[in-house]
């Protein structure tokens, strides 16, 4: 019965992307109602040709869910290549412009290029990376299957249908021109959807648990849905030009709407790539380390104090701009404090593996994960730092900023989700192990240098056009133009691209490692096999 | 009173109050007496239902910590 209202809602979703296909008033709709068009159509024919099909019912309840969690899994490690991809591309496009090609304008420069890779990395890699290990823990941890049946492969499909819906108008010119919050209007309803499903599988999956308590990795986790939900709805609020264009208008105008596009976007780097990371760690370490974390006790005040704190952080993106300067010293102050959680986080996360240290030696995953948390207190310095309006003064504008994100982004986001995709690959395939750690080492090596040619060389080149924009003669004139600048950095630039390259080859191994393993490790007796045991 | 100065005034006198309040409240509260003994079950959640739900006879809650 259910399949015959799905039938009927998904042949009207194809009629009315095609209608709206048929009235499109720019190519970027077009296409995103082509595509929806497709999929809908697609799903049509899929469901009609299992209507009627005898259903075995199964009781379930005695396994994890986990082929979600499988698929998931592999879309990190792909998203995560072709992020990788573009951003290397357009590391490259900066230090030989000529890569902008001629044929590709309007398509392929780095104006449109940009905010795929910013998107693909951040909300294609990260976000599936979070969807998939927040389903993994939440189960693990509530000793509950997950809850709401399919919805959750409701939540993976929908969710990779905003990156495609996402990506493919990035190239095609529609944006809302917010960063990090580009797409326009149709994929933000449809992502809010999403996710309020995500937030009901994992919600659910607590309330049913049968812990007594909620473990403190999904209070991580449960924050970042709950606050990336409440962002997205206030930073997209916006009325569409026509209902069968792209464009839209915000609301908010101005200043207002300067500072709620930063107080959303700190807060997508508190609450996504942070909040969200976090719970991977306080998962992922102790279960690689084999022990319990170092501290319940300041897992608890770690939470407590960056929920309260990271919220408060965003105008420091706007010192020196029309908002009121009480506003970014209440941003800047409560960077600074931050450190403080962040490091006792970070304590947290390292004395995990007090007792445990000489694994530092033989296990390269927990070497990933280590090196993640170095990377997660180093930014986390380094942040608050550049929030000091004095210093903001010099690195604001320039590629020191490019390359503190970076640090954060590949150091501590990408190595915890390496760390943790090495961890989960062998479980969730029932394999005795992973198909070779040397090529883990080969990728940590390669990773962490890349890391680092990319952090040093944004730092030279960062303060280095910093002091030059701010160079003045003995009369007072601006020594350098800007091409002047420039034209200094190339070599940083170049430096910064082969950074990239290495990032980038020890995501393939990492890729092919995975494949392997999948392939080839010896398999261990299945434990959560189709039947339960008893 | 427009809505900027109202909302400000909240923002910068009782509402930072509250807010302040309930985090020095979480800190004490964390270090309360026996909170070490009651944390410790807890942190050991990761390592009890790896492979499987917990068996939906209905025991009780936290049945598990007890028996470790």
């Amino acid at each position: 019965m259910t399949n015959y209202i799905k039938l009927i809602a998904l042949g009207l979703v194809t009629l009315f992307a095609l209608i709206a296909a048929n009235y499109a008033r720019d190519l970027a709709y077009l296409v995103n109602a082509l595509t929806v068009a497709l999929v809908a159509a697609g799903m049509f024919v899929w469901t009609l040709r299992h209507t009627d099909e005898p259903k075995p019912k199964v009781d379930l309840s005695g396994e994890y869910m986990d082929g979600v969690i499988r698929a998931g899994v592999v879309a990190t490690a792909l998203w995560g290549v072709v992020g990788f991809l573009v951003g290397t591309f357009i590391a490259f496009q900066l230090a030989f412009p000529a890569l902008n090609f001629e044929w590709a304008q309007g398509f392929a420069n780095f104006g449109r290029l940009r905010p795929l890779h910013t998107s693909a990395v951040i909300f294609a890699f990260g976000g599936n990376a979070l969807i998939c290990t927040s389903f993994y823990v939440v189960q693990r941890t509530s000793a509950a299957r997950l809850w709401g049946g399919n919805l959750a492969w409701f939540v993976f499909w929908g969710y990779q249908l905003v990156i495609v819906l996402a990506a493919t108008g990035y190239l095609l010119g529609a944006t809302q021109s917010k960063e990090y919050a580009e797409p326009e209007w149709y994929v933000d309803l449809w992502l809010t959807i999403v996710w309020l499903a995500y937030l009901a599988v994992f919600l659910g999956t607590i309330v049913k648990r049968k812990e007594r308590h909620i473990y403190v990795a999904n209070w991580f986790y449960l924050s970042f849905i709950i606050t990336v939900a409440m962002l997205h709805v206030f930073n997209n609020i916006s009325i569409p030009v026509s209902v069968f264009g792209s464009k839209s208008v915000q609301v908010f105008s101005g200043v207002q709407d300067a500072m709620t596009q930063w107080w959303y976007g700190h807060n997508a780097v508190g609450f996504f790539l942070t909040a969200g990371f976090l719970g991977m760690m306080y998962y992922f370490v102790p279960k690689q380390a084999e022990r319990p974390v170092y501290s319940y006790k300041l897992s608890i005040i770690h939470f407590w104090a960056l929920i309260f704190l990271y919220i408060w952080a965003g105008p420091h993106h706007l010192h020196y701009t029309a908002l009121p300067d009480w506003a970014s010293t209440l941003g800047m102050v409560f960077s600074i404090i931050l450190w403080m959680p962040s490091w006792g986080g970070m304590i947290n996360g390292l004395m995990t593996l007090s007792g445990a240290w000489d694994k530092l030696r033989t296990d390269p995953i927990i070497r990933m994960m280590v090196i993640s948390i170095g990377f997660y207190g180093m930014s986390t310095f380094e942040g608050p730092m550049m929030s000091i309006r004095a210093v903001n003064s010099l690195s604001h504008y320039t590629d020191w900023t490019i390359g503190h994100v970076h640090s954060g982004a590949l150091g501590w986001n990408g190595m915890i989700t390496f760390g943790a995709l090495y961890f989960l690959v062998p479980k969730l395939w029932n394999r005795e192990r992973l198909y070779s750690l040397s090529l883990v080492s080969w990728h940590f090596w390669l990773a962490t240098i890349g890391i680092i040619l990319y952090a040093a060389s944004m730092w030279v080149t960062g303060i280095m056009e910093g002091l030059m924009w701010r160079e003045v003669d003995a009369n007072g004139f601006l020594v350098n133009s800007f091409a002047d600048t420039v034209a200094a950095k190339f070599p940083m630039y170049v430096v910064r691209g082969l950074g990239g390259v290495l990032f980038i080859s020890g995501a393939i191994i990492m890729c092919y490692n995975l494949f392997m393993t999948v392939r080839r490790s010896p398999a261990v007796d299945a434990t959560n096999s189709v039947v339960p045991a008893e | 009173m427009e809505t900027y100065s109202l909302l400000r005034e909240f923002a910068d006198s009782w509402v930072l109050l509250v807010l302040f309040a309930f985090f020095v409240g979480v800190v004490i509260w964390v270090f309360r007496p026996g909170s070490t003994k009651s944390y410790s079950e807890p942190a050991g959640i990761p390592f009890r239902h790896e492979d499987k739900p917990a068996s939906s006879q209905s025991r009780p809650a936290g049945a598990d910590a007890k028996e470790a």
